[in-house]
């Protein structure tokens, strides 16, 4: 059998195959995954354009700026995740290490600017839905509404974060005991293949919950 | 050996169209546009997630399989979205007739 190449598992005919294999799998999930979303989104934009004034005006209580921050953050770990995929492929076990561990502190930047700045502030002011809520002015059952979808929406999403961060530290002490070479860097790029998932919802959330709620 | 390797330059192209666009997408939403605030932000999001899945993803260099796989999965989230919006908006298009509105009243009697 393929004794002599254990990279190769016995069920595949070749490399190639297998890396087919993996790659299907991975974006079946994936697709379960853009539907999971897709509820969130269908029921975000059905009650925007039912409560529109509330939404927008929840909008306007984002933080833009640290909106970007974090979008450009994402962008940024999905370039490190792309690199570690391309230096596992070369075998190149340093640049593997190194791209992965610069993926996993932009991911917990993220994580991390969005529970200490947003969340944070957001709880003091008292608009969190169900744990402090003290808005009294126009329209807040409305906007409550709005702040039910924000933290739901930014919640899963994070918590997808967090799962990416468990499987990043994972591949890190994988790659550094030598687990990975150009013929044996699957777990790498399916991995890859999440946390690039991950951060295409976030384009869609930044834009749906923080920009179309009219700035100007 | 299996899997597309694809240049540094390329990734490092994409990500700096990717950083554009961001900067470009909230800067729009500071100028009022009407509707098409909604239209456009959401245009550069579909932009950005393409940029995403075809270079960082390697759908550009995957086989007609995945591409399938992911073509059809937009294709239900199409479903999904198209047919829930479509009933929920299209609710007020014809009136409830007026027999009916006495019935369900007397039901909630």
């Amino acid at each position: 059998m393929h004794s002599s190449n254990n990279a190769l598992a016995g069920q595949f005919d070749d490399l190639e195959q297998q890396h087919e294999a993996s790659s299907l799998g991975m974006w079946v999930f994936l697709a379960t995954e853009i539907m999971f979303f897709g509820g969130l989104f269908t029921g975000y934009v059905i009650f925007r354009n039912l409560d529109l004034p509330a939404f927008e005006a929840g909008s306007r209580l984002l933080n833009v700026r640290i909106g970007a921050f974090n979008t450009a953050v994402l962008l940024s770990s999905s370039l490190t995740m792309a690199l570690a995929v391309r230096a596992a492929q070369l075998g190149k076990k340093k640049a593997l290490v190194i791209f992965l561990l610069l993926t996993l502190l932009l991911g917990l930047t993220f994580v991390g600017a969005k529970l200490a700045l947003e969340w944070r502030h957001d709880f003091i002011e008292g608009l969190v839905p169900g744990l402090n809520w003290t808005f009294n002015g126009p329209d807040a059952a409305h906007l409550e509404l709005f702040f039910c979808f924000y933290f739901f929406m930014t919640g899963v999403h994070a918590a997808h974060m967090v799962v990416g961060v468990g499987i990043l530290v994972v591949l890190i002490i994988m790659a550094g005991r030598g687990k990975f070479s150009p013929q044996r860097f699957n777990v790498v790029e399916m991995a890859g293949l999440y946390w690039h998932f991950v951060d295409i919802i976030w384009i869609f959330l930044f834009p749906l919950l923080y920009l179309i709620g009219g700035r100007y | 050996m299996p899997g597309h390797i694809v240049p540094k330059k390329l990734y490092f192209l994409v990500f700096a169209g990717l950083i554009a666009l961001t900067a470009l997408t909230t800067g729009v939403s500071f100028i009022n546009l009407g509707k098409w605030n909604a239209v456009a932000a959401l245009a550069i999001a579909v932009c950005k997630a393409s940029l995403v899945v075809l270079f960082f993803m390697h759908l550009r260099w995957s086989s007609g399989l995945l591409r399938v796989v992911v073509v059809s999965s937009l294709v239900w989230l199409a479903i999904l979205i198209g047919l829930t919006v479509g009933d929920v908006f299209t609710r007020g298009w014809i009136p409830v007739p007026s027999s009916w509105e006495t019935q369900t009243q007397q039901d909630i009697r």
